[in-house]
């Protein structure tokens, strides 16, 4: 029998605020323990929460890049669990009046090979809601210890509907996922610091079935590639259990990405009864036409808009745009970059960018906001180059340099001497008919048509221009004598 | 009236104040010598800092002799019922869970009494968690009523009336969730106001249940009460819940705003298990009110008979939540008996609240329960929206309504074993609370037996001015307040 | 008038975390039956068409701009803890 897996993902992002969720002391990653905390972060008695406007704009700006409808009114209701890492032995959260509903995350499969564009797709999603994350344990090995620096940092919750069907379609859902994130200014989303966590809940089915079956949700896919093999695994493992003739138990499990191997964490099967019920506490939000309609105009384009734009305006091929339009700043900085060197320039100044200038930064450990080299140094060496004033390996001479100093191309290119001759025609022409005159072997050959000996007559001509001319223009000059000969 | 320092209205006291004729260190060491007297007797006190309060007096002292003086309150010592937190000094809920526990942080009301000048005296006795109508839930021992120490004083503010009562402070804050200030008001003899809820913040207080929670003060006369609400009262944005309004000068409307007024009799008030010396204490507060020409008509609370359900689900679920933060992980009590990490939960909880706890815990996590959501909570909900709409419709008749406040006088400590018998005791005031109205308790006469009575005045929303005005014109042509307990 | 819920009184009192003695859930759930009992009288109201009320006077959009202040002392933060170390509460090793 064929099987197919049925995957949904359950993503938890943390929102980029200066203070917390629901109080004002400060959010923030590797802290000395213990030091983001107030009253209400620890649940002292007599703490009360109070809503943090940054993170309700963020999540609100989330859904409008991701097309949820946005909630006119919601609300906050408590979660009651109890958890060490959980101060109130509640969790703000939303229950039943998410902020988001709807929507979808725009996806690209893997292409047939690397520079052809993949198959897109949209996961739709079912919900985002916003809740406050909880404290960090830190197991010792008799007893464990609470940092509550963590607790109550703003999250969202995004959930997909259970749409996809393969690792790979996982793993390029939080790829664009996590994009459109950093894109937005909502989170960084660095997995390391735990600011992008993703849950999947997994199921198999005969292929044709319609119903879902039983699912397993695997925890602690704690890095993106640990995702798409954690998600490999799962259904690997599922489908040997059914082969075995056996079942699939609901289950939660744990998947440990250095192993490779996941292991079912008892305890976590106890039904939850979590006694939603609305916080007090808090009072509701109202989302109205205006507060949307600031948000929505500062939302970016998104990557996969951008693509096509860069295809379609700049002309460029797939694979440059597949780099340069991930990294917001890239896109931006290739942009500015092409409007500098004008018209049709386009794909020469994405070759700088994607070959040239990656690669100068990450030799010298540097990131495109401290790179020395800014789009007015690589518009100019464009236009030298186009001008036929550098040749290529000059040019690639120069960039190594810029990237080094900083300073202009055509002022690096005159203080090392790397311009090319000047395009006198009567000069190139002269040493030509020079080179064509002493070398009648060659002229034979040539004209008994082997075309490479056309080669013989380049030396001197070089000699003659001291390495410095055009050779495509001593390539043309030499063809145009011998066909006039 | 008495000679006693300890026993002057704020008023008086800060008149002597300003005069010179008195300083806050003497008044205070009054109020300390009082309370070390009568504390055997009356135990209103979970704890007291007599270092500390007299070095707020001194500092109180000093600012006046500058010329600073910041009012009324400036001096005057009071003190809190122990659920609001005081940076520095116990915060118990007079729970076993929290008997160690010191607050890092002042209360939004304990900041604002700070900058009045009062003087924070002492950690006031109440039922545990401020759940219960006599006090006797205190896991520190029971508070006695100054009028007579066998009884109790009401509850769950019993430490912050019987304090009062006895002269142990000058004025007190109490909580009021279902009763809470005006019930114990009514059985000690004095003035207790439940403002608006939202009027006054709640950050610091210990939460029973969050909807309806709300600090107020216990004060010896209507004016007094008037003047520490104008300290405690005001919006906070550390409180979600806290209204954005203007506060008027309590104390000077109180003598601009004359009758008569309409007042509202809710006939479902005065039906079967009123006692009679009551009933007919608080027809004689309408025979005078009516004497003084204010227009009294009966009305109906239609659903009043479904008050005390709809607030015992209501108040239990929002328990049930509020009590989970108590672990004994961070602060609190730890059991040392726990097999694991999940068990001390289990232990540290069992070992930490008191009976009556527990089973409020129990019933709100119950009517929260998966399946009984929607039947319990969520009917409770839209019940309390029928509740609130009775007194809305009745406001349109009438400015204010008058009530008993407590069904019985002060009972015998222990007398009450049955929790349903003890939660019925709350039949007038909790539909109050389920409205979010103001109401104010005020002395209206004693028992044969010498027990105070308390008649309720009801108000409408954020509208404390009229209520203060209605429960002074009554105070004003009788003489309750100058009557002490003999301790 | 329907007869008072049963009320699981093991259930419940786990979900709540309290370890009860047979004496008091013995004792409490005579006591609760009671009070439900009482509350059994809610089914009575006719709610149809009446919104809950989760707040007296409600308000939307109470928040405050995301500006950091300062929070506890460390010190201030670990003054109740029952035990600590590393600057950390401690409790008994957990096992996920």
């Amino acid at each position: 029998m064929n099987y197919e897996a049925v995957i949904g993902l359950e993503v938890h992002v943390q929102i980029k605020t200066q203070s917390k969720m629901f109080t004002r002391v400060a959010a923030g990653y590797g802290h000395e323990p213990n030091t983001l905390t107030d009253p209400v972060v620890l649940a002292l008695p007599g703490a009360l929460p109070v809503m943090n406007k940054a993170a309700l704009d963020a999540i609100i700006k989330a859904g409008l890049l991701l097309g949820c409808e946005i909630a006119p009114v919601c609300k906050w209701d408590r979660k009651n669990y109890f958890y060490p890492d959980s101060p109130k032995n509640y969790q703000i959260s939303q229950y039943d009046q998410p902020i988001c509903l709807g929507g979808s995350v725009e996806i690209e499969l893997p292409g047939s090979a690397r520079n052809i564009m993949g198959e897109h797709k949209k996961v739709p999603l079912t919900r985002i809601h916003l809740e406050e994350d909880v404290g960090k344990l830190n197991h010792g090995a008799t007893d464990s210890l609470i940092d509550y620096n963590r607790a109550g940092t703003p999250l969202m919750e995004i959930v997909s509907d259970p749409a996809m069907h393969t690792a790979d379609e996982a793993y390029a859902y939080l790829t664009s996922l996590r994009a459109t994130m950093i894109y937005g200014g909502i989170s960084d989303c660095d997995m390391e610091k735990g600011q992008l966590r993703c849950d999947a809940n997994i199921s198999i089915r005969p292929v044709g079935e319609t119903k879902l079956g039983t699912k397993v949700e695997l925890k602690n896919l704690n890095s993106i590639s640990f995702v798409r093999d954690g998600i490999q695994h799962e259904i690997k493992r599922q489908l040997a259990v059914l082969e075995r003739g056996g079942t699939i138990v609901q289950e939660t499990r744990d998947y440990d990405g250095q192993a490779g191997t996941s292991q079912s964490l008892r305890s976590k099967e106890d039904a939850h009864d979590y006694r939603y019920f609305p916080d007090p506490d808090l009072m509701p939000v109202k989302v109205d036409a205006e507060w949307k309609s600031r948000l929505q105009a500062e939302c970016p384009e998104l990557p996969f808009a951008k693509q096509r734009r860069f295809m379609e305006q700049y002309q460029l091929p797939y694979t440059l745009t597949s780099v340069l339009v991930w990294d917001r700043a890239l896109a931006d900085y290739f942009e500015e970059t092409a409007q500098l060197a004008g018209p049709g320039k386009a794909q020469g100044v994405g070759n700088w960018i994607v070959n040239d200038l990656l690669r100068e930064l990450a030799a010298a450990h540097l990131s495109l906001a401290t790179s020395r080299v800014r789009p007015a140094h690589i518009a100019a060496l464009v236009k030298l180059l186009d001008a036929g004033t550098v040749l290529t390996n000059a040019a690639k001479e120069i960039f190594v340099e810029m990237a080094a100093t900083g300073d202009q191309p055509d002022a690096i290119a005159d203080r090392k001497g790397l311009k090319a001759a000047p395009t006198d025609t009567n000069e190139l022409e002269q040493w030509c008919r020079d080179s064509i005159a002493v070398n009648a072997k060659a002229l034979a050959e040539f004209k008994a048509g082997k075309d490479s000996a056309i080669n013989a007559f380049k030396g001197p001509i070089m000699k003659a221009a001291k390495g410095k001319a055009n050779p495509k223009l001593v390539d043309e000059t030499l063809r145009k004598l011998l066909a006039a000969m | 009236m008495s000679s006693e320092l300890f026993y002057q209205p704020i008023t008086s006291l800060a008149a002597a104040l300003d005069a010179k004729k008195l300083t806050s260190v003497e008044l205070t060491q009054a109020v300390v010598a009082r309370t070390k007297s009568v504390e055997p007797r009356v135990h209103a006190f979970n704890s007291f800092d007599e270092a500390d309060a007299l070095a707020q007096a001194a500092a109180s002292d000093a600012r006046r002799a500058a010329g600073q003086s910041r009012g009324a309150l400036d001096g005057i010592p009071i003190g809190l019922k122990d659920v609001i937190a005081v940076t520095g000094q116990p915060l118990t809920a007079s729970s076993k869970m929290l008997k160690n526990f010191v607050s890092p942080y002042d209360a939004t009301v304990t900041e604002k009494l700070r900058r009045a000048g009062a003087v924070l005296w002492g950690r006031l006795n109440c039922d545990e968690f401020a759940m219960g109508s006599s006090t006797e839930n205190s896991a520190f021992g029971p508070t006695g009523n100054p009028w007579d120490t066998s009884r109790v004083p009401g509850g769950s503010s019993g430490g912050s009336s019987a304090a009062l009562a006895a002269g142990e402070a000058i004025a007190t804050l109490g909580s009021d969730t279902g009763g809470s200030i005006r019930q114990p008001a009514a059985l000690c003899g004095v003035v207790g106001l439940k403002p608006t809820y939202g009027l006054v913040s709640r950050f610091g207080l210990i939460a029973y249940a969050s909807s309806l929670d709300q600090i107020g003060p216990f004060a010896r006369t209507v004016e007094d009460a008037a003047i520490v609400l104008g300290a405690i009262a005001g919006h906070d944005e550390r409180d979600s819940t806290s209204f954005k309004t203007d506060i008027p000068d309590y104390r000077a409307e109180l003598t601009k705003r004359k009758g008569p007024w309409k007042l509202g009799i809710p006939k479902e008030y005065f039906a079967e298990g009123l006692d009679p010396e009551i009933g007919a204490a608080v027809e004689k507060a309408i025979a005078f009110y009516k004497s003084q020409g204010c227009e009294i008509r009966e009305v109906s609370l239609p659903h009043t008979q479904y008050c005390l359900d709809t607030y015992y689900v209501i108040a239990t679920a929002e328990a049930s939540s509020n009590l989970g933060r108590y672990d004994g992980i961070r602060y609190g009590h730890r059991s040392t008996a726990a097999k694991d990490v999940v068990d001390l939960y289990f232990q540290s909880r069992a070992e930490g609240f008191g009976p009556e706890v527990k089973r409020r815990i129990i019933l709100g996590t119950y009517v929260l329960s998966s399946g009984y959501y929607d039947a319990y909570y969520l009917r409770a909900q839209k019940v309390r929206t029928l509740i609130r709409q009775d007194f809305l419709n009745a406001f349109r008749e009438v400015d204010a309504l008058l009530t008993p406040t407590s069904p019985v006088p002060a009972f015998k400590i222990g007398e009450k074993a049955d929790p349903l018998a003890m939660y019925l005791l709350d039949i007038y005031t909790i539909g109050v609370n389920l409205a979010g109205l103001p109401a104010i308790s005020v002395p209206c006469g004693f028992t044969q037996s010498g027990l105070p009575i308390g008649a309720q005045l009801i108000g409408q929303p954020f509208q404390e001015s009229n209520l203060l005005a209605i429960a002074r014109s009554y105070e004003q042509g009788h003489d309750w307040s100058a009557k002490f307990p003999s301790l | 008038m329907s007869s008072a819920p049963q009320l699981d009184i093991n259930h419940i009192a786990k979900l709540a975390r309290l370890a009860l003695t047979p004496e008091e859930k013995e004792k409490f759930s005579q006591q609760l039956g009671d009070v439900l009992h009482h509350i059994e009288q809610l089914a009575k109201v006719d709610v149809t068409g009446v919104e809950p009320t989760a707040h007296a006077s409600p308000v939307f959009n109470v928040w405050q701009p995301d500006v950091a202040r300062p929070g506890l002392a460390v010190v201030d933060a670990l003054r109740n803890a029952p035990a600590q170390r590393e600057n950390m509460v401690v409790v008994p090793k957990v096992v996920e």
